[in-house]
């Protein structure tokens, strides 16, 4: 092929509103996309989780069985599960088409902050404000977790799970990695509050966001600090954090208001996106596209690079 | 059908019902003998048994005289094995139909002996009285009549004996008056039912009313007696609500309001009075109407009440009617004479004779007259002070003058009733022991909080109340504390002696050397003599074959014990009754690694050095399980544990304790948790949230912030409790199995770099003369011992000497295997020796530490590990080590400023520089990591060493590293 290389283009940021969710069950405590990015999940405070279509925003379905506020929810690979944590200290395994709840699984002594599938969503990994993560069998009819690692001594606020690692930040201040493969545990000391954590795309990188409106990018092998970002307002609240699909952006969740969205390599501010005057309570980003997804009070929002009309425009033309 | 619907419920119907007749049906034919089946309840088949062998049904669904069935047992008694006389009662053999309605031993219900009439059963009696001859042992039965339990009253057993009947009245028989009463029971009754001299008078008079034989009488109907039950609720007087068995049986109202009666006269209705009224069903009565099916309408519906149906004189009763009122008892007490009352006999039971001379009557007195000025209000006596009292427990004291307002003198206990004798007292009246332990609170504080509780009390209240008891603590003290120099140990000694003289308690439940017997035998014999009072308990009880530098060690360990086990606690398990069994484990799980120290963590992170001072890696076991569902080797395949790996400690070793203290006194004390470190975001309500970013939630906020403290807490007790030896031995001798041979692999090359590393970061050798020149005289170690005592008692010989703590841990080893190894050493010591350190037996701590060091000499001094050389270095010379500390960061900062433009560059490029930069680190890691369990092994290796001594010498390798 005689064509040259297209030049890759500029990483483009979600900076258009495309889509409005008033979602009608509180407070959305968690917004979260599925495997694929075709639907989001929200929690609200209403003790209901419901799913949408991303592309349409319709409502498709509601689960409800809950006993408190649904703190976080996570869809499995296949999209034919859902568990979902509350703070009635339950982790709730449920059947996506039917909205029936396959499991119950108790055994947390505080609400439930966090829950993730691992990538098989053989496992259900739950972090609480016990200070504990629980390992639930989805396979079995075991009631009781495979293993409780209780290594934290203050909360657990946020989990991740990528391939055989094991992600967590602890409101005790501390980045614990879970090596299964290694059979490690690596922990690193951050000592402000941890709210949330997540893994880079390449699974090189880990992300943590803490309590001293800070976020940092820290090297997953040796635990040094790649990139700090600063600029927002993280004081009180457990925010979500997030890299862009391609790391190229970190974001950041503030009480402000606004997302902050900073270059990943020079640290610099490229986008304060502001979503309203309320606290952004969680956000969400495409696994493959750019497009966000932000949550404040009882509203969902969906972010894209460019104004739907427009998009339209370029395809007809 | 065998009943109608209108007796539905007076008659039980049996069986099936035939099918009815049909005119038009052919005849059934019969059916023939041999097809007619017997079924049981449940419609299964029954098989015939025969009708000797059970019948129809015969053993637990029919299994006799199969395998699994019943089979009479066969008589089999042997001289070893008597048989047993078996009492089987015929119910055993009985199933539920039998039991049923229609079986031989029906369970129905039927009058029970209590409610039979009193006839003896003659017959029954007489069939016992047989057998009772006839018995093994003959008038077997008597006992049990003997002892037959009561099941009447005398009395009511009396009256049975004189003819009387339940349900009878009692008093003579009448004639033809119960009939009488029964055919005017219409009219107006009040009070109880007539006596038999009333009854007697108006016999007379409607004699002719009625044929009645002259000879048939009748016993006169039972009293109920006069209900006093008070009124109760706000109705008016007379209101009777809805009686159930007046408004079901739909009697009407028109009846004499009787006050003093209200129930009494449903009652006598129970006892059998007239049956009037029509029969109606359904709820009737005052304010009920009459149903849409009642048929009698001419009832009255409503109530109408008329002025006839009241009294309206109070007492007008006419007494002449023969009839007993509330009302109007006091005419008839008056005509009747009692002797014609008396006159009445029914049976006279043997024995008995009537009474010629009536019954006194009761005086009944009336209550005194109260004072004009009396006011019904006590006052309590002024209260005696207990100064007065002696012998009785200051708080006894205290308490018995609140409770009862004056307390008795000792002189007089038995004017005092026995409400006024304490217990004490009682027990000595009843010559019972004294009871062991102490007997009030205030004997378990210690004496000086004690005295200091006294104190406040006595500056705010009586300021005599000091006791015998105290007074002989205080003057121990002092007297103990002139008695011995101020030498530390020697106070120490005081406390254990004061804190252990005169407990009585013999029941030692504390063992600390229990690993070793003669040791902990010398213990005991300390502690004896201790609670004797002896002063030189300790110099006695220790062994006099060993070395003065063993015997200072133990002494310093007996001491501690005493004190950390002082009888306080025994003198509450006085109290409690000691587990029988003792529990096995007596260790405790501690898990292996702990983390590092937070303060150097958060001063790196300060710096925002991130990586190596932050990172801390521990060796995880995932469940086995778990793996499965990840789909990945067990990384540890022939590990059972799980999680971090915990290692088993004496849950009981004094060592735990000992180091404790140190620890606290060498660093800088814990950090307050920052108030950025509470979990803050338990928020359920979005308009909450305002709110509560100012102000946490207190529940987590408490929570975090006392899991902060034990952390910190945690973290200092258990470091330094780390086993000492160095890593590798560590890992081989404690997970032998876990390790696999890639590990070893591992070990080894991360060794070769450590000795590498070692020569890289040895500091020039002038430093070493400079530390040894200083620290090799003053102290070394016996060549048996670890060389993490030498580097504590190079640091303790530095700090503070009184810290009773670090005494214990400078001159004490690990475990009781350190016992065995000095006694080995003092095997080898020059006799001469010992009798010198007998000689100074109460040798100051100055002495002893010179013997030590002659001790030295004679070992020779060992060259301590380079790490700790360079820790010495750093200790000797500060102002280097700080230096250091400076550069480092500003390097830091380039290095990060390099690398940041680096980065700069392009993503992609940027992707490839990470991983080559990955695997560069993943060296580097390697290596620093090396490095950094190394020297934390120094530290664990130094057992003691304060935090910041740490952070210095992480620097220190580190600024090595990187120039």
């Amino acid at each position: 092929m005689a064509f040259p290389e297209p030049r890759p283009q500029l990483p483009q940021l979600p900076q258009h509103l495309l889509k409005t969710l008033d979602c009608q069950q509180g407070a959305v405590r968690a917004v979260r996309f599925n495997a694929d990015g075709n639907y989001l999940l929200s929690c609200g405070s209403d003790k209901s989780l419901k799913l949408w279509s991303a592309s349409r925003g319709t409502l498709l379905k509601t689960y409800s069985g809950h006993g408190y506020e649904v703190l976080d929810a996570d869809g499995s690979y296949d999209n034919s599960q859902l568990c979902s944590c509350s703070s009635d200290k339950t982790v709730i395994l449920w059947d996506v088409a039917t909205g029936q709840v396959t499991r119950k699984l108790r055994g947390h002594a505080g609400k439930v902050n966090c829950v993730q599938f691992n990538e098989e969503a053989t496992v259900i990994l739950s972090g609480s404000i016990d200070g504990t993560v629980r390992c639930w069998d989805t396979r079995s009819r075991r009631f009781e977790p495979i293993q409780v690692l209780d290594e934290a001594r203050d909360g657990i606020s946020s989990i991740k799970v990528a391939q055989h690692e094991l992600l967590t930040g602890s409101v005790d201040g501390r980045v614990r990695r879970y090596d299964l493969r290694m059979g490690q545990l690596h922990v690193d000391f951050i000592s402000s509050p941890i709210t949330c954590v997540c893994f880079s795309q390449d699974g090189q990188c880990t992300l943590s966001s803490s309590l001293d409106s800070t976020v940092r990018l820290l090297d997953k092998s040796t635990g040094e600090m790649l990139g700090e970002y600063k600029g927002h307002k993280m004081k009180g609240y457990k925010l979500d954090c997030c890299l862009s699909s391609k790391d190229t952006h970190v974001l950041s969740c503030s009480e402000d208001g606004h997302v902050y969205c900073w270059d990943l390599v020079e640290g610099s501010l490229s986008l304060k996106l502001p979503v309203g005057k309320a606290v952004v309570q969680s956000l969400s980003f495409h696994p493959t596209e750019t497009c966000l997804l932000t949550a404040m009070e009882g509203r969902v929002q969906v972010w894209g690079a460019e104004p739907e009309e427009t998009e339209e425009d370029t395809v007809a033309t | 059908m065998a009943s109608d619907s209108d007796s539905d419920e007076d008659f039980v119907s049996y069986g099936t019902p035939l099918e009815p007749l049909e005119e038009d049906e052919p005849l059934k034919k019969p059916v023939p003998l041999h097809e007619q089946t017997v079924k049981d309840e449940k419609g299964r088949y029954q098989r015939f048994h025969g009708a000797f062998t059970g019948g129809f049904s015969a053993g637990y669904f029919n299994t006799v005289g199969t395998k699994e069935g019943w089979a009479p047992s066969t008589f089999v008694s042997s001289r070893q094995q008597k048989a047993e006389k078996h009492h089987v009662r015929p119910e055993d053999f009985m199933d539920e139909e039998d039991f049923g309605e229609h079986g031989i031993a029906p369970k129905e219900i039927t009058t029970s002996q209590e409610f039979s009439s009193g006839r003896r059963d003659e017959i029954r009696e007489k069939a016992r009285a047989v057998n009772a001859q006839a018995a093994l042992i003959p008038g077997d039965t008597l006992l049990e009549e003997l002892i037959a339990p009561a099941r009447l009253s005398i009395g009511v057993e009396l009256l049975r004996r004189m003819g009387w009947k339940e349900g009878q009245g009692v008093g003579p028989r009448v004639k033809r008056k119960a009939r009488r009463q029964q055919t005017d029971g219409g009219s107006r009754v009040y009070g109880c039912v007539l006596p038999p001299a009333g009854s007697e008078d108006s016999e007379d008079q409607d004699d002719d009313e009625e044929f009645a034989p002259e000879d048939v009488t009748f016993a006169p109907k039972d009293e109920t007696p006069v209900d006093f039950t008070p009124k109760v609720g706000v109705q008016g007087l007379g209101y009777r609500g809805l009686d159930p068995g007046m408004a079901l049986l739909g009697r009407g109202a028109p009846e004499h309001i009787d006050l003093f009666r209200p129930q009494s006269e449903a009652r006598s209705r129970l006892f059998g009075g007239a049956q009037r009224g029509s029969r109606r069903g359904g709820v009737a009565g005052q304010a009920f109407g009459v149903g849409a099916m009642e048929d009698d309408d001419d009832e009255e519906v409503y109530h109408r009440d008329s002025m006839s149906r009241y009294d309206t004189v109070l007492g007008g009763e006419e007494p002449g009617d023969g009839l007993y009122g509330w009302t109007a008892p006091q005419q008839y007490t008056k005509k009747r004479d009692k002797s014609r009352d008396a006159s009445y006999l029914g049976k006279i039971l043997e024995g008995f004779t009537l009474a010629q001379k009536p019954a006194d009557e009761k005086t009944i007195f009336p209550p005194p007259d109260l004072p004009r000025d009396y006011r019904p209000v006590h006052h309590f006596r002024p209260s005696v002070d207990v100064s007065v009292l002696s012998g009785v427990s200051p708080a006894l004291a205290e308490a018995l003058r609140a409770s009862r307002g004056h307390m008795v003198k000792e002189e007089e206990p038995q004017q005092g009733g026995r409400h006024q004798l304490d217990s004490g007292r009682r027990r000595t009246l009843l010559g019972e022991d004294a009871l062991q332990g102490p007997s009030s609170v205030m004997e378990l504080l210690r004496p000086e909080d004690r005295q200091r509780l006294l104190n406040l009390r006595g500056s705010s209240n009586v300021p005599s109340t000091k006791t015998t008891f105290l007074v002989s603590h205080d003057a121990l003290q002092p007297a103990g504390r002139s008695a011995v120099g101020g030498s530390a140990s020697c106070g120490l000694q005081q406390d254990a002696l004061a804190a252990w003289k005169g407990v009585q308690t013999s029941s030692q439940t504390f063992r600390p050397f229990e690993k070793n017997p003669s040791k902990q035998a010398r213990y005991e014999l300390y502690l004896n003599r201790l609670k004797q009072g002896d002063k030189d308990a300790l110099e006695q009880s220790l062994d006099p074959a060993v070395t003065e530098w063993e015997r200072s060690r133990e002494r310093d360990e007996f001491v501690r014990a005493s004190i950390l086990y002082r009888p306080s606690s025994s003198s509450l398990s006085s109290r409690f009754t000691s587990a029988r069994q003792q529990e096995d484990e007596d260790s405790v799980e501690v898990s292996r690694d702990q983390e590092g120290d937070v303060d150097d963590k958060q001063a790196a992170v300060n710096m925002k050095m991130f990586g190596k001072l932050t990172r801390e890696t521990f060796e995880w076991h995932p469940d086995k399980l778990l793996c499965k569902r990840f789909n990945i080797p067990v990384p540890y395949p022939g590990s059972g544990v799980v999680g971090l790996p915990k290692v088993k400690r004496d849950k009981f070793s004094v060592f735990n304790f000992l180091t404790v203290t140190e620890s606290r006194d060498s660093s800088a004390p814990p950090n307050p948790p920052e108030p950025g470190k509470r979990s803050r975001w338990d928020v359920s309500d979005q308009k909450k949230r305002e709110e509560e970013a100012k102000k946490n939630d207190p529940l987590s906020e408490l929570l975090s912030a006392a899991r902060n403290q034990t952390e910190t807490r945690l973290e200092q007790t258990s470091v330094p409790a780390l086993p000492a030896p160095p890593t590798s031995s560590r890992s081989s001798s404690q997970t032998p199995d876990q390790r696999t041979e890639e590990e070893t692999k591992s070990e080894e090359k991360r060794e070769e770099e450590e000795e590498e590393e070692e020569e890289e970061s040895r500091p020039p050798m002038d430093l070493f003369k400079a530390i040894f020149a200083g620290s090799s005289d003053e102290k070394s170690s016996s060549s048996s011992e670890g060389d993490s005592n030498d580097e504590e008692d190079v640091k303790d010989a530095g700090e503070q000497p009184l810290n009773l703590f670090n005494v214990a841990s400078s001159s004490v080893a690990s475990s009781s295997a350190v016992a065995s190894s000095s006694s080995a050493v003092s095997s080898s010591v020059a006799p001469g020796q010992q009798t010198a350190a007998v000689s100074s037996l109460n040798s100051t701590r100055h002495i002893k530490e010179e013997e030590e060091e002659e001790e030295e000499e004679e070992f020779g001094p060992k060259l301590p590990p380079p790490s700790a050389a360079s820790l010495s270095t750093e200790k000797a010379r500060g102002g280097a080590t700080s230096l250091t500390e400076e550069h480092k960061p500003r390097k830091r900062s380039k290095e990060k400023k390099h690398k940041n433009k680096k980065q700069h560059k392009h993503k992609k490029e940027k992707k490839k520089k990470k991983q080559k930069k990955h695997k560069h680190k993943a060296k580097q890691q390697k290596k620093s990591k090396k490095e950094e369990s190394d020297s934390e092994d120094d530290g664990g290796g130094a057992g003691h060493v304060s935090t910041e001594e740490l952070l210095k010498r992480l620097k220190h390798v580190r600024s090595h590293e990187t120039w």
